[in-house]
């Protein structure tokens, strides 16, 4: 039971409902010394002096280090689409003479517990020579350093003929737009605790999460140290969204500490370093421009955008600005396009990947465009998306432009048929009647859809061992990793499905780099498509080992036995062998005490689900004030391995969503100083500002990578709320005041509608 | 976010609390609730040496009608206005407005006191009291000292209560047949500190408002009377268009707080908005 496409329940969640998870806080050493980070309060300046003299005073500082017992260590590199012009970016694990936003970590304080850490931080005194500060992406160029400026480089995409598109356009429809920065924010802050042994000289560091085996390359990199005398432990994790369990540098920094002061090193983040040290997101300004015929079909489209970098370029180097040039075009032909994307450099926290990565920013720009484009022409937004909708027909649909370093190959979709399930799901006309009926009455309400594109499945490789054993226990060994997404759960009924056993005899092991060589990791809604892809090839070399054993015993040609519920034996009615029995004579055959199977899974290409937003949002006028009444997603899965914990990823991104188009937001001085250092200011949605989720799961587009079908539901959830919800405030304020910024704050709304 | 180290009393007594308060002035500070003192010690924003923890004296839990007010001691949490305390309008005013004070686990522990003490320019009930006209009780070992909340609230944070003082108890005003009150304000989420409130108490007799009061929270430093706003309806019928009079004069009234999140205009458009709302509901009540 619990094979491929069942609502079975999570396999992790008994331990989290009773309280006994381990997270990275819950891991405690003895002899264990606490890491405190002094932090940059300037946004930008040169470090003229740090005196530690009164801090190390305090009975319990073991030691104080500053930028200079960390200046021989390279800066943190590039996971991956990295460039060389990006190269001079990178952060140092500590400023070296230079601060380059609030936060950034300057000196560290090791105590004998956290408490004296923190009243030792307070007494390191940072003397800073203020420099100039660049709070926005759209700024005038300004330095880096003397060598470089803050704009490392362009990302251009493009294809067709943009200036033909122009001059045979009838109507040209233009748009400057903004999405803010905000980020995922997930319920566990970021953690760490490093262990170094000197007998046997290995390095351990616990609280690792999303790619423990880059990470671990990475650490091995920065220390010198040969890969095999380090290995990383992933826990429970409280939430990922792309932005922890990356390399950040006091993951480096407490491995180096629990080498040099000989003990354990224990850091973990609290809420206000948090959201000024862990990854932003998003905050980029477009300018689109889209040549129309007569009759809404988009001819050609041009973007430019600024992407507001942060003050360094972290681990994700290119990978949004990519993304959001690559995958801006969405479901539609565009049959030219242009994108230009200006990475820069501020004086903010870095920036990095959040759930949606470029697409949450280009569904938001290109949904909108299509909304102006109904609104130029008189047409039904819905129509004016209908007609520029690439066929099924032209399926699999080769745009002839990278993202992510894979060539963009739209695999298999039916963008019409969800359309017209889902307005047939919605009572779509019923409902616009309804919302009409109301406006005439006086409300401001009104409905809002936006289509996008996701992808899902980046390669190049996920490895996985199988073992089984003599009892029928099957544990599963991954190079992926948990953020509490369901992995065990949904990787469990794919080795469930493949060899004929419930998936509570399924173990998942991930996230131990000593258990497995190398591993991917879990991010980019890779992970049940690539490993579920290794599973079916490690599985097969398990069922033919069984199967032929039990062809041998049952005296049967093997191709007339199958693996089902734990029993091998005909498809017909017949003599048949159970699972133990089995295993126990293949494994007297070889003398072990289990059967191992691996496994490599390779793909050089993603595979593109995809679906389409509905809010229905009602705006208190006076105010400013929004509400969604109803939130919709309609999401073509190609195949569901478990639509119970698929919808729940789509509820969960929508929070994400809603959050990032009416609430989060990370505001700064002009000075560079962050506003939003704590959940009164970053204000994330609750259960009282989400509507009930209605969720349209379809099969009609399955993945044409692996056998399986399968494409992921990482960030469906999350990718077009922005758009969906601008589309609804527009249609509730009678198309009279456009929405161009997210968040949708009640104070811009209000003045927007006061014309102010 | 560990808070500095600091000292830890819990007195049983009122009497040993003032002893207390009056060994240690200055540097102690009254936990209660902690809704508000425990995040800032936690941010190093407040560090108090020593922390006077009130919440085992039985004594200060108490909530009764005694004659023409209502006593409320200073461990009385928010939640216990939840279901009115009192039957009339006093206790259906004050159920109406706890509901939007945080959350369910901050109501079970914040006290009605505490809040006072604190005087956050957007709490609830500091505009409350104001608007109803309440008394404070400010007690030391020198004896009692009454305050009205007129005289109370003086700046951000900053009330008439004395660093010897222990806020003992508030009385609110029973407010008796013909009163209708309404509470009305507008936050970016549920729980949320408000951007501007409002609370009204009107006297309605005959059809004909005698006695009229709106106070406004969030917008400036302390709660503001709005008493020009107030007196235009003195005298007249309920209806939009005096409410929509009220509600102009009541966004003109003040000089608003600026910051990120509303900008001068914008707060007074929110006046507008909460004060006629606070008035419908009244006279829907």
């Amino acid at each position: 039971m619990g094979g491929i496409g069942a609502s079975v329940r999570r396999l992790e969640d008994p331990p989290l409902l009773r309280g006994t998870g381990c997270f990275a806080a819950d891991v405690n050493l003895p002899g264990q010394l606490h890491m405190r980070v002094v932090r940059a309060g300037l946004a930008h300046g040169r470090i003229l002096s740090i005196d530690t003299l009164a801090a190390a005073a305090i009975p319990g500082v073991v030691a104080i280090w500053t930028g200079a017992d960390v200046a021989s260590l390279p800066p943190i590199g590039f996971r991956q689409m990295g460039l060389t012009a990006l190269e001079p970016y990178r952060q140092p694990i500590l400023a070296q003479g230079v601060v380059r936003y609030v936060g950034e970590p300057v000196a560290l304080v090791f105590a004998e517990d956290p408490y004296v850490a923190e009243d030792a931080e307070e007494l390191v005194l940072v003397d800073i020579e203020e420099l100039p500060v660049i709070i926005r992406a759209t700024d005038p160029i300004g330095d880096f350093d003397a060598a470089h400026g803050t704009e490392p480089t362009i990302i251009r995409k493009e294809y067709g003929d943009v200036g033909a598109a122009f001059a045979a356009a009838t109507h040209v429809v233009e748009l400057d737009l903004i999405v803010g920065r905000h980020t995922g924010v997930p319920l566990e802050t970021r953690g760490a605790l490093a262990e170094f042994d000197d007998a046997t000289g290995m390095l351990r560091m616990h609280g690792a999460s999303k790619v423990p085996h880059a990470n671990r390359l990475a650490i091995a990199r920065m220390l010198d140290l040969p890969s095999e005398r380090l290995h990383l432990h992933e826990g429970h994790v409280g939430g990922g969204f792309g932005i922890r369990g990356e390399l950040y540098p006091e993951d480096v920094l407490v491995c180096l500490a629990a080498m040099r002061l000989g003990r354990p090193i224990k850091w973990i983040e609290d809420r206000r370093e948090h959201l000024m040290a862990a990854n932003h997101s998003r905050d980029q300004r477009h300018h689109i421009r889209a040549a129309v015929d007569a009759k809404g079909f988009v001819l050609g489209v041009e973007d430019t955008f600024f992407v507001d970098q942060g003050a360094y370029v972290r681990t994700h180097a290119s990978t949004v600005p990519d993304l959001a040039a690559g995958m801006l075009p969405g479901p539609y032909v565009f049959p030219a396009y242009a994108a230009a994307a200006h990475v820069r450099l501020t004086n903010k926290t870095p920036a990095g990947t959040y759930r949606a990565p470029g697409r949450f920013e280009g569904s938001f720009v290109r949904e909108r465009l299509m909304d102006a484009i109904a609104d130029r022409l008189g047409m039904d937004p819905v129509a004016v998306r209908r007609i520029n909708l690439i066929p099924s027909s032209a399926m699999p649909f080769d745009r002839g432009i990278d993202a992510l370093g894979t060539p963009l190959v739209y695999d298999s979709a039916d963008y019409a048929l969800l359309l017209d399930k889902f307005l047939r799901h919605l009572g779509y006309d019923a409902l616009q009647a309804r919302l009409a009926a109301r406006r005439a009455a006086g409300e401001h309400v009104g409905a809002g859809l936006a289509f996008f594109v996701e992808k899902s499945g980046l390669g190049p490789f996920d490895d996985v061992r199988l073992e089984l054993y003599e009892d029928g226990r099957v544990e599963l060994i991954t190079g992926v990793a948990s953020v509490g997404q369901g992995v065990d759960t949904s990787l469990a009924q794919i080795t469930a499905d493949q060899l004929g056993l419930s998936y509570e005899q399924v173990t998942v092991t991930h996230g131990q780099t000593d258990r497995i060589a190398r591993g991917m990791g879990a991010f980019a809604t890779r992970v049940t498509v690539m490993t579920g892809g290794a599973i079916v090839l490690a599985a097969a070399k398990l069922r033919q080992r069984l199967l032929a054993k039990a062809a041998e015993l049952l005296q049967q040609p093997m191709d007339s036995l199958q693996l089902r519920d734990g029993v091998a034996g005909p498809t017909t009615p017949g003599p048949a062998i159970a699972l133990p029995a089995l295993i126990t004579a293949c494994l007297a055959e070889d003398g072990t005490d289990r059967l191992t199977a691996e496994a490599t899974f390779e793909s050089g290409h993603m595979t593109y689900p995809y679906g389409i937003h509905l809010a229905v949002a009602r705006v208190d006028a006076e105010t400013g004030g929004v509400s969604l009444e109803r939130f919709a997603v309609a999401y073509d899965i190609g195949r569901a391995v478990n639509p119970l914990l698929v919808e729940g990823q789509i509820q969960g991104g929508a929070a994400q969503g809603i959050g990032g188009a009416l609430l989060e937001e990370f505001n700064y001085t002009d000075d560079g100083q962050p506003l939003s250092t704590s959940f009164a200011d970053y204000l994330m949605p609750s259960c009282a500002e989400m509507p009930p989720v209605d969720i349209l799961l379809t099969e009609d587009a399955p993945s044409r990578i692996g056998t399986l079908g399968v494409k992921g539901a990482g960030e469906g959830g999350t990718t077009a709320a922005g758009a969906a919800i601008a589309a609804a405030v527009d249609a509730a304020l009678g198309r009279r005041v456009p929405i161009t910024q997210l968040p949708i704050t009640p104070a811009r709304l209000r003045a927007a509608i006061a014309g102010r | 976010m560990k808070p500095a180290a600091f000292d830890y009393h819990a007195p049983l007594t009122p009497e040993a609390a003032l002893a207390l308060l009056a060994t240690h002035g200055e540097d102690g500070k009254v936990l209660a609730g902690g809704q508000s003192l425990v995040p800032t010690m936690a941010f190093r924003l407040a560090r108090p040496a020593v922390l006077i923890d009130i919440n085992r004296i039985e004594a200060l839990n108490f909530c009764r009608p005694e004659g023409e007010v209502l006593r409320v001691g200073a461990l009385t949490r928010h939640a216990r206005f939840e279901t009115p305390v009192v039957t009339g309008p006093l206790g259906l005013l004050l159920a109406d407005v706890v509901r939007n004070i945080a959350h369910t686990p901050i109501r079970s522990r914040g006290t009605m006191c505490g809040s006072l003490a604190h005087a956050d320019p957007a709490s609830e009930w500091c505009c409350t009291a104001l608007t109803l006209g309440a008394t404070l009780v400010a007690a030391s070992t020198a004896g009692e000292r009454l305050i009205t909340a007129g005289d109370w609230f003086q700046s951000i944070f900053t009330t008439a209560l004395q660093p010897n003082e222990l806020l003992t108890e508030v009385r609110l005003p029973m407010l008796g047949s013909g009163w209708r009150c309404g509470f009305s304000e507008f936050n970016r989420r549920a729980g949320d500190f408000a951007l501007a409130m409002a609370v009204v108490a009107l006297q309605v007799e005959g059809g004909v408002i005698r006695e009229a009061r709106i106070g406004l929270g969030g917008v400036g430093a302390t709660p503001i009377l709005a008493a020009e706003a107030a007196a235009l309806l003195v005298g007249q019928s309920p209806g939009e268009v005096v409410w929509s009079e009220a509600a102009e004069r009541a966004a003109t009234c003040f000089e608003p707080t600026e910051d990120i999140n509303a900008t001068p205009e914008y707060r007074r458009d929110l006046v507008r908005a909460v004060v006629k709302r606070a008035l419908r509901k009244a006279v829907a009540t």
